[in-house]
């Protein structure tokens, strides 16, 4: 392993109390709607002026892991994603946790986010400077097609409600042009508003569209929130360990796809959880229960945007690009440390570098017995808690977290009114996922194709442009399996023995 | 437990300054930390530079600087509510040329240039073209060449659009009499990203780039008055024949109730820490020019910079 004598210099007592500490803090943080790695890491800088850089890099590094292992309670315990990573867990997350199987879900998201780390970790270690070259591969016209193709998968999410599903994502896509346009500069839509100038946050409508909902629901029904009919059972930690090596090849798989992705500056842990989560669905033998509580489709997400993480820090470090909004924050207080990134720094800085990677070995490892603690407490909380009292904490909650995203009243006012909006299409059987997908990947789709469309037709290769790259050619193979996938398997895959599950 | 009543003890404090601050005398100003307002998000470069200024505050005038963000819009989301905070001092906010000058112009933002009340231009990064290492333009004049066999053929990524990046080129192609294509990014990141990925030929970029991309890529010419210290050998449009200083100026403003004395000292101690010489290494390290446009200077100044950006927006057709 390269770089091994920077082990011991990652694991001094003050770096490990730092590792634990940021563990700590990040899965609170994280765990609550709205408030984000990003800022998470940004209130830190300051403290890291008059740290090592190592030391500083390894407290935020810690921080970002368990912030973004922290977004699985929310997602499992309140069906709310508390960063657009998470949006895919709630699929079966949520599901488990109505079937009181909350406990379970959230050590399982622990196992994964574990792993997923860990493998992120490990291509950073040993492939970072190839790896990084993946980020430059990818231009404009292939973000274009990935988001499309992003966009494609919400058929193979809203199977038997296809219709709604498109409906649901043309919405979002509508949302998407709200507010300035980041790159034409365009106002749009926003009906002489000073409220939707600043357009519409995805993680604003993330607690919109899914925790206003549940939080209505919660109060114009008597049940509880979610099903308990037992004794505390302790950790489940056994019984999450043999789903987890059951799973093992999706879990590898899922976590190699959220590296790949975290490797792209412009694409994000929405996309990594998405495609994870239909991969291993598409392959999974109980492939009927993905939507239903199937602890393998939080397994996939959770792995997958863990190992965003360590690949988001490969163009970070190796190009000085960062790939993720906190790596953003993290290169900048690296440099005001005075430290430059690039080619050379795995060389010359390599103290600095390789100190920090395995801080984050260090700090993943951590995330294991402070995930299931905290977890735990997590959970217990909210099945304990009268709904009396949850509900209007966890109402002043989104309102705090919403506020704190930009530090703006709008996108409070913007939440809660999605939020209705929200409520009403689920009665008429729309799911929030398409929209907030529409919402996430129209932004992507729409500055991928008009920066495509200006080279292209600056150079008068517009044709060769869109359909003339690898890259591309590939993704929208994927593109066209990905729509075609259900009329290939209805005619073929009847052989292939699916008997439906009779519960 | 212990931590709490710590927290009581400081929230009683804060409650009882506030109720006693409203009387603010620029003399004992400041007496408390101060609240700084960056209108984008943690990471990019404005926050970055404030991040820089932050040390220095507090070494100089033994306050915090505690900053914030209130992105959204490209800062306009900021700057429409910079008015509505408190005017005494305690609250600042940084601002950018030229989207204070651009955006309004574009449509109604919340703002106009006039409602911002600038006490100091701090610093600019420097426009500057940037190819790739191994590029076939090894001087400025080979990529002019180029571009007149070629025209529209050259394609400069660049951040946003109506930006200093933006500006700079339609500037600089009117001044060397050819065309050019700007693709914009969103963000310097993304438009460095296309560049060493040559999904364009070069960038209009900043020399903050060329800082932190010293390995990989090279600068043609920078945008400033004499070289930058930290690239003796790169030379600027100037020498080149080419009548351009430009690039992305940051500063710092008030709301309009914010007191004259306050104004005039908040616009000294920012002088001061400009003039701070590790303070200026640091940012020079960085590909940061240092500015010194004072409270006074900086109605002339901002009426100087809008006559030649609006002039090439208007030629542009960004604005009408």
């Amino acid at each position: 392993m390269p770089g091994i004598e920077y082990l011991f210099a990652a694991l001094t007592p003050l770096n490990i109390m730092l590792a634990l500490g940021g563990v700590i803090a990040g899965t609170v943080i994280g765990s609550l709607p709205g408030l984000t790695a990003t800022m998470a890491v940004a209130v830190l800088v300051p403290i890291t002026f008059s740290m090592e850089p190592t030391s500083a890099l390894i407290m935020m590094g810690a921080i970002y892991t368990g912030a973004i292992y922290g977004g699985a309670y929310a997602a499992i315990l309140l069906n709310t994603p508390g960063t657009p990573s998470a949006i895919a867990t709630t699929f079966d997350g949520f599901p488990m946790a109505k079937k009181g199987q909350g406990d379970l879900a959230i050590t399982v998201a622990c196992i994964a986010s574990v792993t997923g780390g860990l493998v992120g970790a490990t291509f950073l270690l040993l492939l970072a400077p190839p790896l990084a070259e993946i980020a430059l591969a990818f231009g404009p016209v292939e973000y274009f097609w990935l988001a499309i193709f992003g966009l494609t998968l919400i058929s193979a999410l809203s199977e038997g409600n296809l219709l709604k599903g498109l409906i649901g994502a043309c919405f979002g896509l509508l949302l998407a042009c709200v507010g300035i346009a980041e790159i034409s500069a365009d106002v749009r839509f926003i009906f002489g508003s000073q409220v939707l100038l600043g357009g519409i946050e995805t993680v604003t409508a993330l607690i919109g569209l899914y925790c206003i909902p549940v939080l209505i629901d919660l109060v114009a029904t008597p049940d509880r929130h979610l099903k308990v009919d037992h004794k505390p059972r302790g950790f489940r930690f056994l019984e999450a360990l043999a789903i987890s090596w059951k799973a093992k090849f999706s879990l590898l798989r899922s976590s190699v796809i959220g590296t790949l992705v975290g490797i792209l500056p412009g694409a994000g842990g929405s996309i990594a959880g998405l495609v994870a989560y239909t991969e291993a669905r598409r392959t999974s033998k109980n492939s009927q229960n993905f939507g239903k509580g199937e602890p393998e489709g939080v397994l996939a997400t959770e792995s997958a945007n863990n190992a965003t993480v360590g690949g988001g820090f490969i163009p970070t470090l190796v190009l000085g690009i960062p790939g993720t909004p906190p790596d953003a924050v993290i290169l900048g207080a690296l440099l005001i440390q005075g430290i430059r990134t690039g080619p050379s720094l795995f060389t010359e800085k390599a103290s600095i570098v390789f100190t920090f990677i395995y801080g984050l070995y260090l700090a993943t490892f951590l995330m294991l017995p402070v995930g299931l603690v905290i977890g735990r407490y997590a959970y217990q909380t909210i099945i304990t808690v009268p709904k009396a009292l949850l509900v209007p904490t966890v109402a002043f909650m989104t309102m705090i977290g919403t506020y704190a995203i930009r530090n703006s009243i709008s996108d409070v006012i913007i939440m809660i009114v999605l939020g209705v909006i929200g409520w009403i299409l689920n009665r008429f059987g729309f799911s929030p996922s398409p929209i907030v997908l529409g919402l996430i990947l129209g932004r992507i789709a729409e500055q991928g194709f008009v920066q495509a469309w200006t080279i292209g037709a600056a150079t008068g290769e517009l044709w060769k442009m869109f359909f003339g790259r690898p890259i591309s050619l590939a993704i929208i193979a994927f593109i066209l399996l990905s729509l075609f996938y259900p009329v290939i398997r209805s005619r073929f895959g009847k052989r292939t023995g699916e008997v439906p599950h009779v519960e | 437990m212990k931590v709490k009543l710590k927290v009581l003890t400081i929230m009683m404090l804060v409650s009882i300054f506030s109720l006693t601050g409203s009387i603010v005398l620029a003399d004992d100003y400041p007496s408390k930390s101060v609240n700084y307002v960056i209108p984008f998000g943690p990471g990019g470069e404005s926050d970055i530079t404030a991040r820089h200024q932050q040390p220095y505050f507090k070494k100089l005038f033994g306050q915090d600087l505690i900053i914030s963000y209130k992105p959204g819009g490209g800062g306009a989301v900021g700057w429409a509510q910079l008015n509505k905070m408190k005017g005494d001092g305690y609250n600042i906010m940084g601002i950018n040329l030229p989207h204070i000058i651009i955006k309004p112009q574009e449509k109604a933002v919340g703002f106009t240039t006039d409602d911002i009340t600038g006490v100091y231009m701090f610093h600019y990064t420097p426009d500057a073209i940037v190819v790739n290492n191994d590029s076939e333009f090894k001087t400025l004049d080979d990529l002019i060449a180029y571009a007149k066999e070629n025209p529209g053929k050259v394609t400069f990524s660049g951040s946003g659009k109506g930006t200093a990046n933006h500006i700079a080129q339609l500037r600089f192609d009117k001044l060397a009499g050819i065309k050019t294509t700007y693709v914009a990014f969103k963000g310097t990141g993304a438009a460095v990203t296309a560049l060493l990925g040559k999904q364009v030929v070069a960038e209009w970029g900043y020399t903050s780039v060329g800082a932190k991309q010293a390995e990989k890529a090279r600068m043609l010419a920078v945008a400033m008055d004499e070289r930058h210290p930290e690239f003796p050998d790169v030379p600027t449009f100037k020498e080149l024949g080419f009548e351009l200083v430009s690039g992305a100026f940051r500063g710092i403003a008030v709301p309009k109730s914010t007191p004259e004395d306050i104004r005039m000292k908040l616009s000294d101690m920012i002088g001061e820490i400009n003039a701070d010489p590790e303070f200026r290494k640091r940012m020079e390290s960085d590909g940061m020019a240092l500015l010194d446009v004072d409270y006074k200077g900086y109605q002339a100044f901002i009426e100087e910079q809008s006559k030649v950006m609006l002039e090439a927006a208007r030629e542009a057709n960004i604005i009408k």
